[in-house]
């Protein structure tokens, strides 16, 4: 069973952790493109106003911006919609802030489908992606609210560029209080010798109930949570792998280019067994509510589960 | 000296002042020039036209204005200088070598494998360039970011920036210059390098800039215009500025290609290295002039 913690938003977590560092450390800048209330760095804002900048609705501004404030031996954190953050202002991240490895640390929310109802031009599934193949950039996408905080804490002290995707909804509790965050270091959920489950973001959520429900029909599935897609946690998932010779790849983003694409990479390269990637079958999104989503666009549980029978070969 | 500071005295001493200023600096202006022209001559592409069209303001800036230590260029109250329209990489990189950031040497390895001198600026590569540039629009960003960081650290260091006309395009210009213009960034003086002229053609042809000094004074900022090929009018403009509660937009009306008569107002010199034989043209009309 997986025990009930409740659920709590990541962009709380990024509230208070920013709260936690700007506290301690007068280097921290925090910017924002007009959407201080839902990114939640308003509260940072009301705390530290003097090390606040709102760039109004001007991503690209905001990117390169950033970058200036980081030669002068500031540590930003760059916020808005993982959308905007990485598809507007492309061009600024990977030229001005990543070419030059600055010290920004883009924290966006608001990734995935789970955007829910505002639809598909605010459903980032494409973010993790070109993130991922900036040369240099380090991605992050946490599994819940002590993940997502301690990532954040974690990601001000190690030079260079970040990207950090946050969500919407709130996620499901997975860890505590004392829950600590290692760049590059997946986690081990659930041990399982039959199938691997690799999962970020409110996937690993979604992996966990999957491999309960895979538990009931014999099937021991192993999950892990990668919540660093780059550099990817090569080690683990190859011993996985190797061991259960089935993988599986669940994520809240295109099955391009993402989690899965990078998994995918990496078994083709070095240990090829069977793969299945749970996430957006290289569509857009849509309008409407979390769970209806999730159900059309195939990242429930049971969805989940069914990966993991087909990669063994086994019908439903 | 005039005891009384009359009106004439004051003339009589500015004039010696000007006089000063243009024998220091228009020496080096022409250095650089023939530098310039060698640099991408030698390495068979670059931006002959936008380098040669900014030549004083950087000698300016560089050789008048800004506090900066060649021999620490990390100092933290340098001034800073940022090159948004970084195609003009060469005259930035003369300028460096002979302020003394690295050896005239480096010149002659422009855009070759290996050299310290990129394409375009990299903050990584070479000493003195405050933050990488290339990708057009971006760099009055990064100034403004330079400028925000400066002053809430309390820094008194300035910053200067350098746009294009062409660059003007770009809808990242006019983000920079709303948010400078709300934050009343006084520590910020941008140029425009405004030789009329961009790839495609005369920049009224292409896209229109409309009412430049307009544009900037309603977008906030104190605009001043400036025969950008006059060291002396550069420098009051940049002492000027300094009075300056807000930020400063220097229009500096210049000539794309100034200095070597087939390269001026040449559209086809905007992006095109100069043949050697047109190179060696081009270097005895920098000597002779």
């Amino acid at each position: 069973m997986i025990p009930d913690k409740g659920s709590k938003h990541t962009r709380d977590a990024y509230a208070e952790a920013l709260l936690e560092l700007g506290e301690k450390d007068h280097r921290i800048v925090v910017m924002d493109a007009d959407l201080a209330k839902s990114t939640q760095t308003e509260r940072f804002k009301e705390r530290f106003p003097e090390r606040f900048i709102d760039c109004g609705v001007a991503e690209q501004n905001l990117m390169a911006t950033a970058a200036g404030l980081a030669t002068t031996g500031k540590i930003v954190f760059a916020s808005s919609f993982a959308m905007f953050a990485t598809g507007r202002a492309y061009d600024q991240v990977r030229n001005t802030i990543a070419y030059s490895h600055l010290n920004v640390k883009i924290c966006a929310t608001h990734g995935g489908i789970t955007v829910g109802e505002d639809g598909s031009s605010h459903q980032a599934l494409e973010d993790v992606a070109l993130m991922r193949l900036i040369p240099g950039m380090r991605v992050v996408v946490p599994a819940d609210y002590y993940e997502a905080r301690e990532a954040v804490k974690a990601v001000a002290y190690l030079e260079g560029p970040f990207y950090i995707r946050l969500g919407r909804p709130k996620f499901p509790v997975l860890f505590d209080e004392d829950y600590r965050f290692r760049l590059g270091k997946a986690v081990m959920m659930r041990p399982g010798r039959d199938v691997t489950i690799l999962a970020c973001g409110i996937m690993v959520y979604n992996s966990l109930v999957a491999a309960e429900i895979l538990a009931g029909e014999g099937i021991e599935a192993e999950v892990l949570n990668v919540h660093t897609i780059k550099p990817l946690d090569e080690e683990a998932i190859l011993a996985s792998a190797s061991k259960t010779g089935r993988v599986v790849t669940c994520e809240d983003h295109s099955i391009l280019g993402g989690l899965g694409g990078a998994v995918a990479e990496l078994l083709s390269e070095k240990l090829p067994v069977p793969l299945r990637r749970v996430g957006i079958r290289d569509r857009f999104g849509a309008s409407g509510g979390v769970e209806e989503l999730m159900e059309h666009y195939g990242l429930t549980p049971g969805h989940v589960a069914e990966a993991a029978r087909s990669v063994l070969g086994r019908a439903a | 000296m005039n005891p009384l500071g009359s009106p004439a005295g004051e003339s009589v001493l500015e004039a010696e002042e000007e006089r000063a200023l243009r024998e220091r600096l228009e020496p080096i202006c022409k250095g650089v020039r023939w530098d310039v022209v060698r640099m991408i001559g030698l390495a068979g592409s670059g931006h002959p036209g936008g380098s040669l069209s900014c030549v004083e303001i950087l000698v300016c800036l560089y050789f008048y204005k800004m506090r900066h230590r060649p021999s620490d260029p990390r100092w933290p109250e340098r001034d800073r200088f940022v090159l948004s329209k970084g195609h003009a990489a060469p005259a930035l990189y003369a300028v460096l070598a002979r302020a003394g950031y690295f050896s005239r040497e480096e010149l002659w390895k422009l855009r070759q494998w290996g050299s310290m001198l990129q394409g375009h600026p990299d903050m990584r590569r070479t000493p003195g360039v405050e933050i990488s540039t290339g990708s057009l629009g971006q760099g009055l960003s990064a100034a403004c970011g330079m400028a925000l960081g400066l002053r809430i650290q309390h820094n008194p260091a300035r910053v200067y920036a350098l746009i294009g006309d062409g660059e003007s395009q770009e809808g990242g210009i006019w983000e920079a210059a709303m948010l400078a213009g709300h934050h009343r960034l006084s520590n910020l003086v941008a140029f425009l390098d405004h030789n009329s002229l961009q790839i495609d053609g005369p920049c009224c042809e292409v896209v229109s800039l409309g009412d430049i000094p307009a544009k900037w004074r309603s977008f906030g900022w104190e605009v001043q215009e400036v025969d950008g090929h006059d060291v002396v009018e550069i420098c009051r403009a940049l002492d000027l500025a300094e009075a300056s509660e807000r930020p400063t937009m220097i229009v500096a009306h210049t000539v794309k290609g100034k200095g070597v008569s087939f390269m001026e107002n040449a559209v086809e010199f905007h992006g095109k290295a100069p043949t050697l034989e047109e190179m060696e043209r081009a270097l005895r009309e920098i000597e002779e002039s």
